[in-house]
């Protein structure tokens, strides 16, 4: 077990070093100079612009700049917002819990509806019960989070008044208003999410029915609820759950669009932000960390994965 | 008669029309007995013995009398005393035991189920019973997954589920077919070992004779959906009265034998979808005369236990005369 679990990290080390690579990379293909934009009215300038730039070192070679940047990261230093002029530590760690919560609320929902929806169908199916699931399912998945966004905002804000529309209010503040300002985005980050998880659940469990083991158990006069709910469950949650953990980690970096719609403070909408400005360290600072965070989610399922199957555990 | 199954019918509807897997079968087990149920794969022996405990799907029409000590079997009834009173046993040991639980766990559920036992004690007592199979270190055994038992140790496993609650019939669908020859003779031994000091009457499917010569006490031979012969054991291998069971013990191996070409059955399994219309067997049999085409044989009574579903039996003359 600690020797699997060195062996892991050692595979993540490479992994990291190449990302950061990429995200440093890819930025520089971004079109616009991140002088001009900071130097606003005074853009003619170029003493003002080479000033910039050297505050910035934007003037020197992009390896030394990548090194320059990585080197304070290993150290815990992820720069220097040039926009908002706050750290992007500070940002990360201010902007994280938000999409964390309403990543966790969304994954809660699509677990409510998709694993049951998956057992129901699989258990029923090519009956209407199956259809309706399935047909459920495809909506679920191909439903644009945006168009859903305006809708739900329009039905329950602008008609009904039950919710509001925007904003947030964090959770530690008021429980039950945060949980209004955020059920509508979880909702709709949800479906998606659900319909996937109630696909996959199905598949297994269709797999796990037809399995010998559930001969047996109706053989031995086990209830016909208890056959599906915990012997061919058991067996068919294992790769449900490797593909929810990785499910989740597409919700945290996943909500930039949803965040948007609801003016949610989030990590979407801070690197939609930073984007736009060309707020080069917040962009960095975010997407390593969403890299991280995937990279860690990815050991999270394997652990999962070795918990939940009793045929790894001892390997 | 703890079994008593008479006149089972069960059809199976399929996209190209309806297929009558068993036609007419009659078969009955005393307390403390094995009768073997012979046949080639898709003769009907399994169907009838997951009819008889209610594992058929859904999509299977069923006909015809099943009773457990003289009692019908309904499907109410076989639900509530699947498990208990009468228990079964697979072909496929590496399957049959669920991945995600203990052997011991998957012992106790049954106890669980039909003794009503709180888990600690029904923990305790699947220990016991899997040191009853024989499986050595029961205490720590119980406690791993089935993917740590060997092939042999899992059918173990299957048959303490399956005889946890000492059942009055125990239905066993080619127990050691997917084992190896040693492990083969030590699982049927422990069987007959069981069944002497339980009582429980004992369905043997299989379609290896050398089995049925050492372990059972009647023989029912099935072909195509029918019972075409059955006997005690030993007058069976003595006096076959049936063509194909013949044909059967013709093609059993000796290893005494010298080498020559493995005798074998002509012809193939009818489709059971349209079978012939007189007797099944008629297509390949060499005894074929122009009734069997035309009329199929009732089971008649030969000797006393010994029943042949042929026009031509007694078949003594006919086998000197070929």
């Amino acid at each position: 077990m600690l020797r699997w679990l060195a062996r892991r990290f050692a595979q993540i080390i490479p992994t990291l070093i190449v990302l950061s690579m990429l995200i440093f990379g890819l930025q520089q293909l971004m079109p616009g100079d991140p002088a001009m934009i900071l130097a606003g009215e005074e853009r003619g300038d170029p003493v003002v612009l080479a000033q910039i730039r050297a505050e910035l070192r934007l003037d020197r070679s992009l390896p030394e700049q990548y090194l320059h940047w990585i080197g304070n990261v290993l150290v815990g230093d992820f720069g220097f917002s040039w926009r908002i002029r706050e750290p992007v530590a500070n940002l990360i760690l201010q902007k994280l819990p938000v999409t964390f919560q309403l990543s966790a609320m969304a994954f809660i929902i699509a677990v409510l509806i998709g694993v049951p929806a998956g057992i129901l169908s699989a258990t029923h199916r090519d009956t209407p019960t199956d259809w309706v699931a399935n047909g459920i399912a495809l909506f679920g998945i191909s439903m644009p989070n945006f168009w859903l966004g305006i809708m739900m905002i329009l039905l329950f804000s602008v008609e009904l008044g039950w919710l509001p529309p925007s904003g947030y209010v964090p959770i530690t503040e008021d429980f039950w208003q945060s949980i209004a300002t955020t059920i509508m985005p979880a909702f709709v980050l949800g479906t998606g999410v659900a319909g996937v998880l109630m696909r996959h659940t199905r598949a297994a469990m269709l797999g796990a029915l037809a399995q010998d083991y559930v001969r047996t158990a109706r053989a031995k006069g086990v209830a016909e609820r208890v056959v599906v709910w915990k012997h061919a469950l058991r067996n068919a949650l294992i790769p449900v759950v490797t593909l929810g953990t990785i499910e989740f980690g597409r919700l945290l970096a996943g909500a930039v669009l949803t965040e948007q719609i609801f003016t949610i403070p989030g990590f979407g909408k801070l690197i939609v932000d930073a984007v736009f400005n060309r707020d080069y360290p917040v962009v960095q600072g975010v997407v390593l960390a969403t890299a991280l965070i995937f990279v860690g989610l990815s050991l999270v399922a394997d652990l999962l994965y070795m918990a939940v199957n009793p045929r790894m555990r001892q390997a | 008669m703890v079994l008593a199954i008479d006149d089972l019918t069960v059809d199976f509807t399929t996209d190209r029309g309806t297929l009558r897997a068993v036609d007419g079968v009659s078969l009955a087990v005393a307390s403390g007995r094995t009768l073997a149920v012979v046949g080639e794969s898709g003769s009907g022996k399994s169907v009838t013995a997951l009819a008889a405990v209610g594992l058929l799907p859904g999509s299977a029409r069923i006909g015809g009398r099943i009773a457990l000590d003289g009692e019908p079997l309904t499907p109410d009834r076989q639900r509530a005393l699947r498990g208990g009173a009468m228990a079964m046993i697979f072909q496929e040991p590496m399957t049959s035991l669920n991945p995600a639980f203990t052997a011991g766990e998957q012992v106790a559920e049954a106890l669980r189920i039909h003794r009503g036992l709180p888990p600690r004690a029904a923990f305790e007592a699947g220990v016991a019973m899997l040191d009853r199979v024989r499986i050595p270190d029961a205490e720590r055994r119980a406690r791993q997954y089935p993917h740590q038992f060997s092939g042999g140790m899992r059918q173990r496993v299957m048959i303490a589920i399956a005889l946890a609650c000492a059942p009055r019939l125990l239905l066993a669908d080619e127990p050691t077919t997917a084992l190896d020859v040693t492990v083969q003779a030590q699982i049927l031994a422990l069987l007959d070992t069981l069944k002497r000091e339980t009582g429980t009457a004992v369905v043997l499917i299989t379609h290896d004779l050398g089995v049925v010569a050492d372990h059972a006490d009647d023989v029912a031979v099935m072909y195509a959906g029918r019972v075409v012969e059955r006997a005690p054991a030993a007058r069976l291998f003595a006096q076959p009265e049936h063509p194909y069971t013949v044909g059967l013990l013709g093609a059993v191996p000796k290893l005494a034998g010298g080498a020559g070409r493995l005798a074998s059955i002509a012809g193939t399994v009818p489709d059971m979808r349209s079978p012939p219309r007189g007797c099944r067997f008629a297509p390949r049999c060499p005894f074929v005369i122009a009734r069997c085409v035309a009329e199929a044989p009732p089971l008649m009574e030969m000797a006393p236990g010994h029943a042949s579903a042929c026009w031509r039996a007694p078949l003594s003359q006919v086998l000197e005369a070929a």
